[in-house]
């Protein structure tokens, strides 16, 4: 799914975020990435969606080669990918309805599809019946749910969430896991940036961590492995 | 990019153009000027053109034939002009046709030169015509130099005049045009970036679920080109409705015989497809301008 040969990331700046990174995460898999802020996860993350490019270093998503996709084929590439953040990037003035349809819209999916499908993922984030509401009506784990239903919404064969619980308190963040190891259980890829020792120490999955710019760990069924 | 939707990009499109309001204004504002000042150039320019072009096709010799020249010396002088190959026409214009003439062209005036018919002190003459005006000097100068001509006149002042008018003409209509139209588009570029401003998440979101770089710039697009065709209407209706005024007036006085403007039909169409054509390619420009370095990925 995702192969990265000897990355580094160096940004105008001339700060070094990505100092030699090899990694390979397989289809189907669920991987949080540890670190300290500042260690390079988020630019870890970027490189999967092609917000940002490689200085140097080979990377393989979904079978494409990163270096060398145009911006048409990005594009096509980011339908198979979907990302979540920790502020949801929902569209204030859109329903919970017309955020996911949004989607799908730009897209230029068909209009039957879009109905059918956006009821279909409200449904899996248990959000049916706020389809009508905007998302300042909703608390912050339905936002967040919002946005998972958007992501996931074009069948996506990755999903990226970079913090995704960041703002939300324990009860919610643990509903929101939920949803993203139902997600994992049908065969989409989760991986996941996050900063919550109890997540990790409790739902055990491969644990990747990241401190200065290079992976000083990798397990399966790992810790989190840093005090807060 | 599918079809279906162009609607979605016209509607907002629209929306946007709408929402920004005072800019928007600005921007129709600027094209409007522009187009105005473009319309009445080419106007005045190709009509210009086509007075300067029938003048030289109209342009004929006229060589004076000395009063003390006899018959057969005339016969002689016409047949070494005929014999020139770039003369195509010649005609024997005696003094009693030349006075005609004369009263004739000056109406009522004219009359007074009746008394003289008995004592006419105007020469024969003869009207030459070659078949490519640019030769007219030429075969002029040469007449001029030949035995019982006494003088040659052809219309040498008033098409170079024309030609150079046509040129500064030219040159200050393409000077104002270039910069107005620079200015016209800089202004929708800016009207474009504050709509791309107002939507830098609906962007943002779109480049992330993988929205092509077309479909992001299809509203942007329809904006510019709005902007564009909206701001050539008023250039138009202007235009149109001032040529139709000067045509008709125009052409109802004879006494300015040589202005004879580029008829209503078909001109003022083609030039408001040209308007309405140089509108939307200054729009379709600005939004590029706008939109490029915000697409790169």
């Amino acid at each position: 799914m995702i192969t990265m040969k000897d990355v580094y990331k160096t940004y105008p700046n001339g700060v070094t975020a990505l100092n030699g990174i090899d990694v390979q995460i397989d289809q189907g898999e669920f991987v949080y990435i540890v670190g300290p802020s500042g260690a390079g996860k988020s630019t870890f993350i970027r490189l999967m969606y092609l917000e940002e490019q490689a200085t140097s270093g080979t990377i393989d998503i979904i079978g494409e080669d990163a270096s060398k996709v145009k911006s048409k084929d990005i594009s096509m590439l980011r339908r198979d990918i979907g990302v979540v953040f920790q502020d949801f990037k929902l569209l204030p003035k859109l329903t919970v309805y017309e955020n996911v349809a949004f989607a799908l819209e730009v897209i230029e999916a068909s209009p039957s599809r879009i109905r059918t499908r956006v009821m279909e993922v409200l449904d899996l984030v248990g959000l049916k019946n706020k389809a009508r509401s905007i998302p300042d009506e909703l608390s912050g784990g339905e936002q967040q749910r919002v946005s998972i239903a958007r992501a996931i919404a074009n069948h996506p064969k990755l999903i990226i969430a970079d913090e995704p619980t960041g703002n939300l308190d324990p009860d919610t963040s643990w509903s929101i896991m939920r949803i993203l190891e139902e997600i994992n259980a049908r065969g989409t890829t989760v991986i996941m940036a996050t900063h919550s020792k109890e997540i990790v120490n409790t739902i055990k999955k491969r644990v990747i961590a990241i401190e200065n710019g290079v992976i000083v760990r990798d397990e399966l069924q790992g810790e989190y492995g840093y005090e807060i | 990019m599918k079809f279906k939707s162009w609607g979605r990009h016209i509607r907002e499109g629209t929306k946007s153009v709408i929402r920004n309001g005072w800019m928007s204004i600005a921007s129709i504002g600027a094209v409007t000027v522009t187009l105005l000042l473009v319309g009445v150039f080419v106007g005045l320019l190709l009509n210009i053109n086509e007075m300067a072009t029938q003048v030289e096709r109209d342009v004929e010799i006229k060589v004076l034939i000395e009063v003390t020249a006899e018959e057969d010396e005339i016969t002689e002088l016409q047949e070494t002009i005929e014999a020139y190959d770039a003369v195509e026409k010649l005609s024997f214009s005696s003094k009693e046709d030349e006075l005609e003439g004369l009263i004739e062209g000056m109406g009522d005036e004219g009359q007074i030169w009746e008394m003289i018919e008995q004592d006419n002190p105007l020469n024969h003459a003869f009207v030459v015509k070659t078949a490519d005006p640019k030769d007219t000097e030429r075969i002029a100068q040469t007449i001029e130099g030949l035995p019982h001509v006494y003088k040659v006149n052809y219309g040498k002042e008033v098409v170079p005049k024309l030609f150079a008018f046509n040129k500064y003409v030219r040159i200050i209509g393409i000077g104002l045009i270039v910069g107005l139209v620079l200015t016209a588009m800089f202004l929708i570029s800016n009207t474009i970036k504050l709509t791309i401003m107002a939507r830098s998440r609906e962007i943002g979101i779109m480049k992330l679920v993988g929205a092509t770089n077309g479909f992001i710039r299809g509203p942007f697009f329809i904006e510019g080109l709005l902007l564009g065709v909206l701001g050539s209407i008023l250039p138009i209706v202007l235009l149109a409705s001032s040529y139709q005024y000067i045509y008709t007036n125009l052409s109802g006085q004879t006494s300015i015989s040589f202005i004879e403007l580029l008829p209503f039909n078909p001109f003022i169409y083609q030039l408001s497809l040209g308007i309405l054509l140089l509108g939307a390619i200054i729009g379709v420009w600005g939004c590029i301008m706008s939109v490029r370095k915000f697409l790169r990925v």
